[in-house]
């Protein structure tokens, strides 16, 4: 089927090439990055974490989204979405390589990666990432083409794929869940010592994925035949709603716990946040930006007409991405890291080489989901959906 | 019997295989005594009860600049450590730091107490890895390149780690640094700023330099334990601090805790440092 890949219009080779120079500036400066060492980014002794390990948490978020098609469609048998399951598949298998090459440029030394599985150690939670990201990746990468491939013969799928495909539903739960307890069981960091942040990562997971894919959706429709259905859409954009909503809501709860119980190492991450603290603001306009797009969207969403307008439902979804992207990205590494473990204050921004390896990241990933789009819509549209 | 070329490449290669491996056995290849007299610890060596874990104690009370200043030193020169400064000459924000200076509210966050002498509040603390009984640091690293020896030592494989940094969002210390750049260039090639003159400095060639991407922190000297020294810090600050088993009611350490009152760092995370701080 990768085939299909190999004919494509003057756009879509464009748009390939296009990629192809990012990945390649990426690539480059990771080559400098590799000679020079993660002195090239701003990270620093207190924040030993930066943009890479944001992009991971939030790009985790999007893979796991996909069960958001998967569960309605194959557990409820919601039929709608049997259209566009394939394209929270793909998506997945696309965001799920940039989670994994994200943890590789984020490694001080990449040649040893290995050494987590040549030295195994079940306590570390990001030994158990490492597992339930790659068998994510795998699950996807079968199912979605193993379905497609069926759809494409007009057979029904094998019998052996239904397991994998009830599988993968809660799986895309662990995924999210292990994530969040590379933070959450942390002593001493009293902004990520919370019970509810695998919760939080799942309901802006289910908010981000599925925006993602009503953008995605609605180009799809424009740029090829294939059309996934105004009522998909519709679908989606409930579940958006509704946990963009849980979203703020579960902010909420960890701000009436952390204030009102005035423990001040669990506050002055949030006060550091969103207020600046000792003078230190560098995070301030991202964080009440993210807040005001999430409230905006919130009402947009909230009122059935308007989320019905299609124009205005695109705005209200990127509004929830730049909400929960800032949220989760750099937002869980300077609230985690700032101030640090002896209450001194190191503020953290990424350089621009640091942005360029990210960029190609994306690039590189952006490229799998477009060749696999490619596939699944030259199908969809042979077929004439 | 025929011999095809699949055969004889067999069979050479299994002869080749026995060769290599009596060049090993041969008696008197390895000779053992010889490498027992040459690498086995001292017999002098200091040495933990079974069961028992190194600790250290830091009289507060009688630490003053030139007791910090000499610990701190001594494990910088004996460890090769390398200092970064940035272009006003402050310490680099990716500096490595084993055993530093702190103000009393930052070593012992939530413990400040606006009624306490200013003599306790105002003089500076030494702060080093606590070599925690229950390390976060240890429970989180994917590949055991930091683990806890028998001795409670919290050691690094600076040869495994794979610089993923996991050790050191979860150290509530901050006593884990990162080699962000290559730290044998810095001895040799980097310019002081304000002098713009080479850097150099004397490499101490007992101890390994380091490799830029790894973790490295305070090891409680395990080397100089091994050939029977003190830890390099204890013995720059004598009276100042203590070192010894913990188990050992009569080991220096535990002598200075009977006598006297104590705290740590942080205690409510359950870490257990083994640093203690006499008041």
């Amino acid at each position: 089927m990768l085939d299909l890949a190999l004919k494509g219009s003057k756009r879509y080779w464009g748009w390939l090439v296009l990629l192809l120079v990012i990945i390649g500036a990426g690539f480059g400066a990771y080559v400098v990055q590799a000679i020079e060492g993660l002195t090239i980014t701003g990270m620093s002794r207190d924040v030993s974490w930066g943009f890479y390990i944001a992009q991971l948490t939030f790009l985790v978020g999007v893979a796991a989204s996909a069960v958001m098609l998967v569960l309605p469609y194959y557990l409820h048998h919601y039929k709608t979405f049997g259209r566009i399951t394939i394209l929270g598949e793909f998506l997945a298998i696309g965001a799920v390589t940039m989670c994994l090459l994200f943890v590789i440029v984020d490694l001080g030394k990449p040649e040893r990666l290995m050494n987590v599985i040549l030295h195994p150690t079940p306590n570390s939670v990001l030994f158990w990432d490492m597992v339930v990201l790659n068998v994510y990746l795998f699950l996807n990468l079968i199912i979605g083409w193993c379905t497609l491939e069926c759809e494409r013969k007009d057979v029904p799928p094998p019998a052996w794929v239904k397991p994998l495909i009830y599988l993968s539903i809660p799986w895309a739960v662990s995924i999210h869940t292990v994530t969040a307890f590379l933070y959450a069981g942390l002593p001493g960091r009293g902004f990520w010592l919370t019970a509810i942040m695998a919760p939080r990562f799942l309901v802006s997971a289910f908010a981000a994925g599925p925006a993602v894919l009503i953008l995605l959706s609605m180009l799809v429709r424009k740029i090829s035949k294939f059309d996934p259905g105004k009522e998909a859409i519709q679908t989606l954009s409930k579940i958006v709603t509704y946990c963009i909503i849980l979203h703020l809501f579960f902010f909420g709860l960890e701000c009436f716990t952390v204030f009102y119980s005035n423990m001040p190492s669990h506050m002055s991450h949030i006060i550091y946040l969103y207020f600046g603290y000792h003078g230190f603001n560098t995070m301030v306009p991202f964080m009440w930006t993210a807040l005001l797009c999430g409230l905006t969207a919130i009402g947009m969403l909230i009122v059935p007409k308007w989320r019905q307008n299609e124009k205005l439902l695109a705005i209200a979804c990127v509004l929830v991405f730049i909400c929960t992207y800032i949220d989760k990205g750099m937002g869980m590494m300077a609230g985690g890291f700032v101030p640090n473990p002896l209450h001194e204050i190191t503020e953290y921004l990424p350089t621009g080489l640091e942005l360029t390896i990210s960029a190609g990241v994306y690039a590189l990933g952006i490229l799998i989901v477009t060749v696999l789009y490619k596939v699944a819509l030259t199908i969809k549209e042979e077929r004439g959906e | 019997m025929s011999w095809d070329r699949r055969k004889f490449l067999k069979a050479a290669g299994v002869g080749a295989l026995a060769g290599m491996g009596w060049q090993l056995l041969r008696p008197g290849a390895l000779d053992a005594a010889e490498l027992i007299g040459k690498y086995s610890p001292n017999p002098s060596q200091l040495a933990v009860k079974p069961g028992g874990n190194w600790g250290m104690a830091i009289d507060l009370t009688k630490l003053d600049d030139a007791a910090r200043q000499a610990a701190a030193e001594a494990c910088n020169i004996e460890h090769n450590v390398p200092h970064y400064v940035d272009a006003e000459g402050k310490a680099s924000k990716q500096d490595i730091k084993w055993i530093w200076e702190a103000e009393f509210d930052q070593a012992f966050v939530e413990t400040e107490n606006p009624y306490a002498p200013s003599a306790v509040l105002h003089n500076k603390v030494l702060v080093l890895c606590n070599h925690c009984q229950n390390p976060p640091c240890v429970r989180v690293c994917p590949t055991q390149a930091t683990f806890k020896r028998e001795d409670g030592i919290v050691m690094m494989d600076m040869h495994r780690c794979i610089g993923c940094r996991f050790c050191m969002a979860a150290c509530p210390y901050g006593s884990r640094s990162f080699n962000f750049k290559d730290p044998r260039a810095a001895y040799f090639n980097e310019k002081d700023p304000k002098t713009g003159q080479p850097r150099l400095q004397e490499v101490t060639s007992e101890y390994p330099t380091r490799t830029k991407g790894v973790v490295e922190k305070c090891t409680f000297c395990a080397e100089r334990l091994a050939v029977g020294l003190q830890p390099a810090c204890v013995a720059a600050a004598p009276g100042v601090m203590f070192f010894g088993d913990m188990s050992d009611a009569g080991s220096p350490v535990r002598a200075q805790l009977n006598k006297r009152f104590s705290i740590r760092r942080k205690p409510n995370l359950g870490t257990e440092p083994q640093v203690f701080y006499l008041i």
